[in-house]
């Protein structure tokens, strides 16, 4: 069939599910100003984000902090420059890789459960049946997890920062010999409050787009369960996509 | 005295229409039976009468409100009112039985924790379910699940409950304690009830009215008298089906 068919089709059907998880984010959000106020659900959530994926965010900030030092000492070294390692590490883990990173395992190990759990309760009625009790299902299933996860979301880079550089100082200073006052001098000199907090305001960001990317495909998820794998696989590539696009955006005109 | 009232009720879905124009009044305080074949539409059409569904055309009158044209948010009060036993039971499985039944009383009443645990206890041995009270919905049998989702459906004492097929799945002696219950509960507040069934004998026993859906349509309708002597092929055919010696044997 046409070419075109196929390039048409799948550019109105980005189009509608980009529409669809604004409103939907819009939707969630605007309820958490109206009771009643799931206080109970959203530490729930936060456990559940957090305690889900805090270890994997760990060990992948620590290695990632270790190779960041071996990779960017290659360079260094290069010009002399190493003495620098302890800010070059420093930087690239507070603005880039720990917001990053931490989303995109995030969306792996919290965002794809949050499709599966939603789609299954949407395909055995589960959402009707909040309907029917007059509870307001994206209020009740939505709302609590967009707010717990732009509050763990922050909490787990800070986390990543610090495991990334202290990995990043493990191979910089005990490995590869740097001075323990070097390290340590540089990166003060180097970082600003500014750097680590652009890493945490994407990072708040990014909490909102993985719920409501993922809260979305899970909520309107049809199919039985052929369809909820479906939706979860969607959603684990749009987020992590997504993330990764938004990071440039953000970091272009923001930071 | 009619409570709900549907009017020329059409649905399709994907150009495959289900529901062809239905016309039913459901009586207040009586037990409507609604029946038919597997597959034409009796669940779709419960569904319509909460707004969980929207008819392609058609009116359903509730309270002096058309209830297809309400939104959301007003539906809500609608729904506090009219309460659905689904098919399948959609009971919460994150939740345990005991949460599920709770589930409604914690949003809707101001019940103290105590006292929402003691009706939990009276409904969930009502529907003889209290020693499951701490299962999960996975570890329950398909008729412990009706169960369990009917006790939750009872528990706000709506006025007006759809019940999917009560009794599906149950053995004859729970069929009976279930649709006892569902009577009785009706006689004590003046409860209106809508049961979709398969089950002749249960309709005749306990039905104030029955309808009849077939073919997108509502085919005989009235009091269980009237039923018995319909002229209606379809009609015929489905009691055919069960009192087929007592024909013969009159
Ligand atoms: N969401 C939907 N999308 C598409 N078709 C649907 C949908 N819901 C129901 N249908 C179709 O509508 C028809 C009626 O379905 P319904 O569930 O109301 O049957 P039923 O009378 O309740 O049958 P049963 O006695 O087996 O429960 C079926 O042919 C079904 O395929
Ligand atoms: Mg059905």
């Amino acid at each position: 069939m046409n070419p075109l068919f196929y390039l048409g089709r799948g550019f109105i059907k980005f189009l509608r599910d980009s529409g669809g998880i604004f409103l939907f984010f819009w939707q969630a959000f605007f309820y958490s100003f109206s009771p009643p106020y799931r206080v109970r659900l959203f530490i729930k959530h936060m456990e559940f984000i957090g305690v889900k994926s805090w270890l994997v965010v760990a060990l992948t900030a620590l290695f990632s902090g270790m190779v960041t030092a071996y990779q960017v000492h290659h360079a260094l070294v290069k010009f002399g420059g190493q003495s620098v390692l302890g800010g070059v590490v420093a930087l690239t883990l507070t603005r880039e890789l720990g917001p990053v990173l931490t989303a995109i395992m995030v969306v792996a190990r919290a965002g794809s459960a949050i499709t599966a759990e939603l789609g299954s309760m949407r395909i055995t009625e589960q959402i009707d049946a909040l309907k029917i009790m007059a509870v307001n299902p994206v209020q009740y299933l939505i709302t609590p997890r967009i707010w717990a996860a732009m509050i763990v979301l922050p909490l787990l880079t800070a986390m990543a920062d610090l495991i990334g550089i202290a990995g990043g100082y493990i191979i910089g200073v005990m490995v590869l010999g740097i001075d323990h006052g070097i390290f340590i001098a540089r990166m003060e000199d180097m970082v600003e409050l500014m750097d680590l907090m652009s890493g945490i305001y994407k990072s708040i960001f990014f909490g909102a787009f993985i719920v409501a990317v993922c809260g979305y495909k899970g909520y309107f998820a049809s199919g039985g369960a052929e369809g909820v794998g479906r939706a979860t696989t969607e959603a684990v590539v749009i987020s992590s996509v997504g993330i990764l696009v938004a990071d440039y955006i953000l970091t272009t005109i923001f930071f | 005295m009619e409570i709900i009232k549907i009017k020329d009720l059409k649905k399709s879905f994907n150009s495959f229409q289900v529901l062809k124009g239905v016309n039913l009044s459901i009586p207040s305080q009586e037990i409507t039976f609604i029946m038919g074949g597997s597959g034409t539409g009796k669940s779709v059409l419960l569904k319509h009468l909460v707004g969980l569904l929207k008819p392609d055309e058609g009116e359903i009158w509730f309270e002096n409100q058309d209830i297809t044209k309400l939104s959301e948010r007003e539906l809500e009060k609608v729904r506090k009112k009219i309460g659905l036993l689904f098919q399948e039971g959609a009971l919460f499985d994150s939740l345990t039985v005991a949460e599920n039944v709770a589930f409604p009383l914690k949003e809707h009443t101001k019940l103290s924790k105590r006292e929402i645990e003691a009706k939990v206890e009276e409904l969930l041995s009502a529907v003889e379910l209290l020693p499951a009270k701490d299962k999960y919905p996975s570890e329950l049998s398909g008729g412990m699940r009706k169960r369990a989702a009917l006790a939750r459906t009872l528990a706000l004492n709506p006025q007006v409950i759809l019940f999917d097929e009560p009794t599906t799945g149950l053995d004859p002696v729970l069929q009976i304690t279930i649709m006892d219950l569902i009577n009785k509960i009706k006689e004590t507040y003046g409860l209106t009830c809508v049961v979709i069934s398969h089950d002749l004998i249960l309709a005749f026993k306990y039905a104030d009215r029955m309808a009849f859906l077939y073919d997108g349509v509502i085919v005989e309708e009235g009091p269980p008298e009237k039923i018995r002597a319909s002229a209606h092929p379809y009609v015929q055919r489905f009691l055919e089906s069960v009192f087929l010696e007592n024909k013969e044997e009159g």
